[in-house]
C-alpha cells in the first residue's frame, strides 16, 4: 500500500544530513560549551557556527540569534518577555485572533497581570487587514504580534506592511513564523520585525529546537532565569546537538527553498483543484492564493475530522484536523470560528501539511481514495441524510 | 562614585532585566570590538554593577567615566584603554 505522510506541520523525519552531524555531540563532543578548557571551547565554537547558520537563513546578524527549547517557547519569550521588560512604555499587547496558542496564551496570561490584550479579528481567509492593526495601535501599545502564516490555514499575513505600521508608531513587531519556516523566505529586514520565532522541525531539524530572532535595542525579558548561557538570555546547559542539528536544518532550508516552494506549489495545487472536482460540499479554508506553498486545508460538510483522520489513516495516509491541542480536547477551532465557519462544517476539518518528501504518486493516492472514505462517512452521518432531505 | 551628565558615547550595551554576572561579562566581549579611546555605555537595571563595574574597569584597567541616573536604569561609562 501506497503511504503518504502529509502531515508535516505536527513532526517531520530528520533528514540525514542533521542526523549525521548531530551524532557525535551526543558521544565525542558531549563536552559543555560553556567551559573554558578545549573540549567545552570546541563545542563553542560549533555551537556558534550553528547560530551563523540559522542567521542566516533569516538575514540575521548571529548574535541576535537566541536558541530556545522550541517555537513555542521563542513565542513566550517574545510575547511575555517584551512586554514585561517595557512596561513604563505601555501597557497594551495586540495579537490577532487566529495565533498560536504559544502566542494567545501568553497574551491571556498577560491580562492575568493587568495588561490590557487586544486580540484583533481576520477576514474570511484568515487574513489580518493592516488599516484594522493601524487603527487600533494607540500610545499605551508596546508589542504586536502576528503569525507569518497560519498553521491550520495556511493563510499568509501582510507582515511588512503590520511591521512598518508599528515601526512608525515606535511599537514592537514580533512574527511567529514556525510555520512558514522553510517554505517561504523569512528575511528579518525584508519583513521589518523586531522580533521573529522559528523552530527546527518544520525543516527537518530536531524536535525541541527553537529560535527567537531580537533586533538590537529591543528590550527582552528573559523567562528561564540561571547561568550565562544564550548570553543571559535563556538559561540552561545548551542542547548541543539539537543545536547543530537545526544548524544544518538551516543551511539546507535556506539553499533549497526556491525548488522546494515550486514543487510544493504543484502538488498543492492538484490537491486543491483534485478535491474539488471530486468531493462534493467541500470548503477550501484559509487564503485561495496567499497561502503556505505545502498547505491545503479543507472542511468537509457533515462528517468529523477525527473520523477522517483515522479512515485515512487505514488507507496509509496521514493527516490532521488542524490543531492537535483543540482536537484532543473536542472543541471547535479557534482558528476556524475566527474565520467565520460554521460549527457544523468546521468539525469537518482536514489539513494536509506537504514537505519537499512528497511526490505526486501520494497525492494521486489521497485523490483516490479520500471521495470514498468521504462518502463512506456521510452514509453514517445523519447530518448528511438532513441535508440530503432538505436538498431535495 | 562618580556621577556625570549628558556623557558622549560611541556604541551602547543593553542589559536591562539581565543578571548577575552578565553585566561583568557583555562589556569585555563588547569592548574587544572597539577603538582605544572610544567609550561604551552600559545600560542596567541591577544596583550592583554601580560597584562591580568600576572594579572591574580597575582590574582590567579599563577607565570608568562614571554614571548617570535614567528613568529605568543606570548609564555607566567605559572608556576603553587597551
Amino acid at each position: 500500500m501506497i503511504k503518504a505522510y502529509l502531515d508535516h506541520a505536527s513532526a517531520t523525519p530528520l533528514r540525514k544530513e542533521v542526523i549525521r552531524a548531530m551524532e557525535p555531540f551526543y558521544g565525542q563532543y558531549f563536552a559543555n560549551p560553556m567551559t573554558i578548557y578545549d573540549l567545552g571551547t570546541g563545542v563553542k565554537e560549533k555551537v556558534e557556527e550553528a547560530r551563523a547558520q540559522v542567521a542566516d537563513l533569516l538575514g540575521a546578524a548571529p548574535e541576535r540569534i537566541v536558541f530556545t527549547s522550541s517555537g513555542a517557547e521563542a513565542n513566550n519569550m517574545a510575547v511575555k518577555g517584551v512586554a514585561l521588560a517595557n512596561r513604563k512604555k505601555g501597557n497594551r499587547v495586540i495579537v490577532s485572533a487566529v495565533e498560536h496558542h504559544s502566542v494567545l496564551n501568553s497574551a491571556r496570561f498577560l491580562e492575568r497581570l493587568d495588561y490590557e490584550v487586544t486580540f484583533l479579528p481576520v477576514d474570511s481567509n484568515g487574513q489580518l487587514d493592516p488599516e484594522r492593526l493601524a487603527k487600533t495601535l494607540d500610545e499605551d501599545t508596546v508589542l504586536v504580534s502576528v503569525m507569518h502564516a497560519n498553521n491550520e490555514i495556511g493563510t499568509i499575513q501582510h507582515i511588512a506592511a503590520m511591521a512598518a505600521l508599528c515601526k512608525d508608531k515606535g511599537v514592537f513587531f514580533h512574527a511567529d513564523c514556525v510555520a512558514s519556516v522553510g517554505q517561504i523566505p523569512i528575511g528579518v529586514e525584508e519583513l521589518g520585525v523586531d522580533l521573529l520565532s522559528i523552530s527546527a522541525q518544520p525543516i527537518q531539524g530536531p524536535k525541541g529546537m527553537g529560535a527567537l530572532y531580537v533586533r538590537k535595542n529591543v528590550r527582552t525579558m528573559p523567562l528561564i532565569h540561571g547561568g550565562i548561557q544564550e548570553r543571559g538570555m535563556r538559561a540552561g546547559t545548551e542542547n548541543v546537538p539539537g543545536i547543530i542539528g537545526f544548524g544544518v536544518a538551516a543551511e539546507l532550508a535556506a539553499k533549497e527553498i526556491d525548488e522546494n516552494r515550486k514543487k510544493l506549489e504543484s502538488l498543492r495545487n492538484d490537491l486543491i483543484h483534485g478535491i474539488r472536482e471530486r468531493v462534493p460540499k467541500a470548503t477550501l479554508t484559509g487564503h485561495p492564493e496567499q497561502r503556505l506553498p505545502g498547505h491545503v486545508s479543507y472542511c468537509f460538510q457533515a462528517i468529523e475530522g477525527e473520523a477522517l483522520i483515522f479512515l485515512l489513516s487505514q488507507n496509509g495516509i496521514y493527516a490532521n484536523t488542524g490543531s492537535a491541542c483543540a482536537s484532543k480536547a473536542l472543541k471547535l477551532s479557534p482558528v476556524l470560528g475566527a474565520l467565520g465557519v460554521a460549527p457544523d462544517v468546521a468539525q469537518g476539518s482536514l489539513v494536509f501539511t506537504l514537505n519537499r518528501t512528497n511526490n505526486r504518486q501520494e497525492i494521486e493516492h489521497v485523490l483516490d481514495t479520500l471521495p470514498g472514505v468521504v462518502e463512506r462517512l456521510r452514509m453514517m452521518s445523519p447530518l448528511w441524510k438532513d441535508e440530503i432531505e432538505t436538498a431535495e | 562614585m562618580k556621577f556625570v551628565k549628558n556623557q558622549k558615547s560611541d556604541d551602547q550595551l543593553d542589559l536591562v532585566c539581565r543578571m548577575c554576572p552578565m553585566h561583568l561579562l557583555e562589556p569585555g566581549d563588547k569592548l574587544r570590538c572597539m577603538k582605544k579611546g572610544e567609550v561604551l555605555e552600559v545600560l542596567t537595571d541591577y544596583d550592583q554593577a554601580l560597584e562591580d563595574i568600576p572594579n572591574w574597569c580597575e582590574r582590567c584597567g579599563q577607565d570608568f567615566i562614571g554614571v548617570e541616573e535614567d528613568d529605568d536604569c543606570y548609564k555607566l561609562y567605559i572608556r576603553k584603554k587597551n
